[in-house]
C-alpha cells in the first residue's frame, strides 16, 4: 500500500495560507494524531483568525485580535505547528516536492495543502486606488474601515452582497450614514430569491441606509488623494468619506497554475480535497469542489466549507475515514436579524415562504419538486435546522404542510 | 481560571484553565478540544458545539435564550442537560464545570 492509501503520521505537512481553512487543517492534523512536522506559512502579519466577525463584531468594537485568533500564539508552540507569518510563497515545485518562498527559502513536503483563500475583487475604474475606497477580507482592511466610520461619516457601499449589508449594518450602528449603490434591481441578487431581497432592502431602508439600485459606478473622486464620492454613469456623484467595495472575490489560485493543477475557477478537488496531484491539497475558498448533493463542482465561501474541507485533508493525510458530508451552509447577522441559509438553489423549479415575512419571522424554501434543495430563515432556527436536515437525507416534503407555519417543522420532518 | 473538564465521547478527559469572559465553546476550541467544532464561531447560528453540562452545574449555566433553544431542539442527541457551549459565558463560578461531548456534532 502507498503512504497515500495508508495515511503517513510523520509526513512533512506545509500549509500555505493561514486564514480559517489552513489554520484549522493543522488543528485537525494535530486532533488526528498527526505526529510530523507542520509549517503554516500565512501572507498577513496575524495568527489564523476568523474573518466573519470583522464586518459584524469587530467594526463594533466588540471584538478584538485576541477574541478573534483561532487559537492562542502558545498552541502552535506547544501543537509544534511551525508559523511563518508574513511569509510569501512564490512557487510550487512539484517534481521535487518543495516550495519557494519570497525569501529565497526552500521548504520540502510530503504533503502540500493549499489554503490561499480568496481576494476582493476591485473595480477598475478611475479612482480606484485613492485613499478610503477599502476593500474588506482581512482584518487590516477592517481596521482601515472602522476608522473610516464614526458618527455623522458617510460610508457607501458598491455591491448589495451580504458583505455589504453586514458593514452598512455596522455604519448604523456606529452613528454612520450608509448607502448601498447596486448595478442590478436588488440587492442580494446574485445570491437571493426576491422576497428576501426586498426584505433586506426594507429592513436597512427603515434604519436609514439609503440605496442606490440599477446604478453603475463609473469612478471614484478625490481631494488630496482621498475619496470624496462616487461618480455614477448618470454623471450624479454621491458624497462619502469612504468607500467600501464588496463586489465578490476571486480565488488565489496563481501559485496551482503555475504549478500545472487543474483550475476552473478555483483549484479542482475531489471529495478528500485532493487536487489533481495526489500530494496537493486545496481547501477553502480557493478550492472548486465536489457538491454531492448537487451533482456539480463549485467554489464555496464560507467557514463551514473552510472547516469540512480541512477535515477532509487532514484525515486523507492521516489515513482516517473523512467527515460526514456537509450541507453547504452560511449565515450573517445585521441589525437584529439572524440569516441562516442551508443548501444551494440549484435545479429549483418553486419558492416558497413560511411565516410572516411583516414579523422578520419566515424561511424561504426553494423546492425541486418534493425535495428541498436550500433554504434561507430569517430569526427562524427551526426552519434552518429542520431544511437542513432535510436536505441532507433528500427527504421528500409535503409542499402543503410546509407553507402551513401553524404546522411544526418536527411534523413537516415527520 | 476557571477549570474546565471537556470529556469526549470515547471517555478522553481535557482540563483546561479557562479564562473569565471567554465562552465554554472558546476555552475548547482555544485549546483544540476534539468534538466541539463551533462552525459559527459563536454565533449561536450551527448547533455544532452541543454539550451536556453535568447536572451539578446545570444552575450555575445559566438559563438558555430562545434562540438556543430552538437551535438544541433540532440537533442531534438532545438532553434536558444539553447546551451550545458558545452560549455559556466562562466565570470564576463555573470553577469545576465538567460537560460532556456528544458523539457526533451533526
Amino acid at each position: 500500500m502507498s503512504a497515500v492509501e495508508s495515511g503517513d503520521l510523520n509526513a512533512r505537512v506545509v500549509i500555505v495560507g493561514a486564514g480559517h481553512a489552513g489554520g484549522s487543517a493543522a488543528a485537525f492534523l494535530r486532533q488526528y494524531g498527526h505526529t510530523g512536522p507542520i509549517t503554516l506559512i500565512g501572507d498577513e502579519p496575524l495568527l489564523p483568525y476568523q474573518r466573519p466577525p470583522l464586518s459584524k463584531g469587530w467594526l463594533k468594537g466588540e471584538a478584538d485580535a485576541e477574541s478573534l485568533s483561532l487559537k492562542p500564539a502558545e498552541w502552535y508552540e506547544e501543537a509544534k505547528v511551525s508559523l511563518r507569518l508574513g511569509g510569501v510563497v512564490t512557487r510550487i515545485n512539484r517534481a521535487d516536492q518543495t516550495v519557494t518562498l519570497a525569501s529565497g527559502e526552500i521548504l520540502p513536503y510530503g504533503y502540500l495543502i493549499l489554503a490561499t483563500g480568496a481576494r476582493a475583487r476591485m473595480l477598475p475604474i478611475p479612482g480606484a486606488d485613492l485613499a478610503g475606497v477599502l476593500a474588506l477580507r482581512t482584518a487590516a482592511d477592517a481596521e482601515l474601515l472602522k476608522t473610516a466610520l464614526g458618527e455623522g461619516k458617510h460610508l457607501a457601499v458598491v455591491g448589495g452582497g451580504y458583505v455589504g449589508l453586514e458593514a452598512a449594518a455596522s455604519a448604523r450602528a456606529l452613528g454612520a450614514h450608509a448607502t448601498i449603490i447596486e448595478r442590478e434591481e436588488r440587492v442580494l441578487a446574485r445570491v437571493a430569491c426576491h422576497a428576501l431581497s426586498s426584505f433586506f432592502q426594507d429592513y436597512h431602508g427603515a434604519r436609514g441606509v439609503g440605496f442606490e439600485l440599477n446604478a453603475g459606478v463609473e469612478a471614484f473622486e478625490g481631494e488630496n488623494g482621498h475619496v470624496t464620492g462616487v461618480k455614477f454613469a448618470d454623471g450624479r456623484v454621491l458624497a462619502c468619506d469612504a468607500v467600501l467595495v464588496g463586489v465578490g472575490a476571486l480565488p488565489n489560485d496563481e501559485l496551482a497554475k503555475d504549478a500545472g493543477l487543474e483550475c476552473v475557477n478555483g483549484v479542482v478537488v475531489d471529495l478528500e480535497a485532493r487536487t489533481s496531484d495526489p500530494k496537493i491539497f486545496a481547501i477553502g475558498d480557493v478550492s472548486h469542489r465536489p457538491l454531492s448533493l448537487y451533482e456539480r463542482q463549485f467554489r464555496l465561501e464560507s467557514v463551514p466549507n473552510a472547516l469540512e474541507q480541512a477535515k477532509q485533508a487532514a484525515a486523507a493525510i492521516v489515513g482516517r475515514a473523512g467527515p460526514a458530508p456537509e450541507v453547504p451552509w452560511f449565515w450573517s447577522d445585521q441589525y437584529d436579524l439572524k440569516l441562516q441559509i442551508a443548501g444551494l438553489p440549484f435545479d429549483a423549479d418553486q419558492i416558497l415562504v413560511r411565516g410572516d415575512v411583516a414579523a422578520a419571522r419566515f424561511a424561504v424554501f426553494h423546492l425541486k419538486g418534493d425535495l428541498i434543495q436550500a433554504v434561507e430563515a430569517v430569526n427562524a432556527p427551526p426552519e434552518f435546522m429542520a431544511g437542513k436536515q432535510l436536505i441532507a437525507k433528500r427527504t421528500p416534503v409535503s409542499v402543503t404542510k410546509l407553507a402551513d407555519a401553524t404546522i411544526s417543522m418536527k411534523d413537516v420532518a415527520a | 481560571m476557571a477549570k474546565i473538564t471537556y470529556i469526549e465521547h470515547d471517555g478522553a478527559e481535557h482540563v483546561i484553565d479557562v479564562k473569565p469572559g471567554l465562552t465554554v465553546m472558546e476555552g475548547a476550541v482555544k485549546n483544540n478540544v476534539p468534538g466541539i467544532d463551533a462552525d459559527c464561531g459563536g454565533a449561536c447560528a450551527c448547533a455544532t458545539c452541543h454539550v451536556y453540562v453535568d447536572d451539578a452545574w446545570l444552575s450555575k449555566t445559566g438559563d438558555k435564550s430562545a434562540m438556543e433553544e430552538s437551535m438544541l431542539d433540532f440537533a442531534e442527541n438532545v438532553e434536558p442537560n444539553s447546551r451550545l457551549s458558545c452560549q455559556i459565558k466562562v466565570s470564576d463560578t463555573l470553577d469545576g464545570l465538567v460537560v460532556r461531548l456528544p458523539e457526533s456534532q451533526h
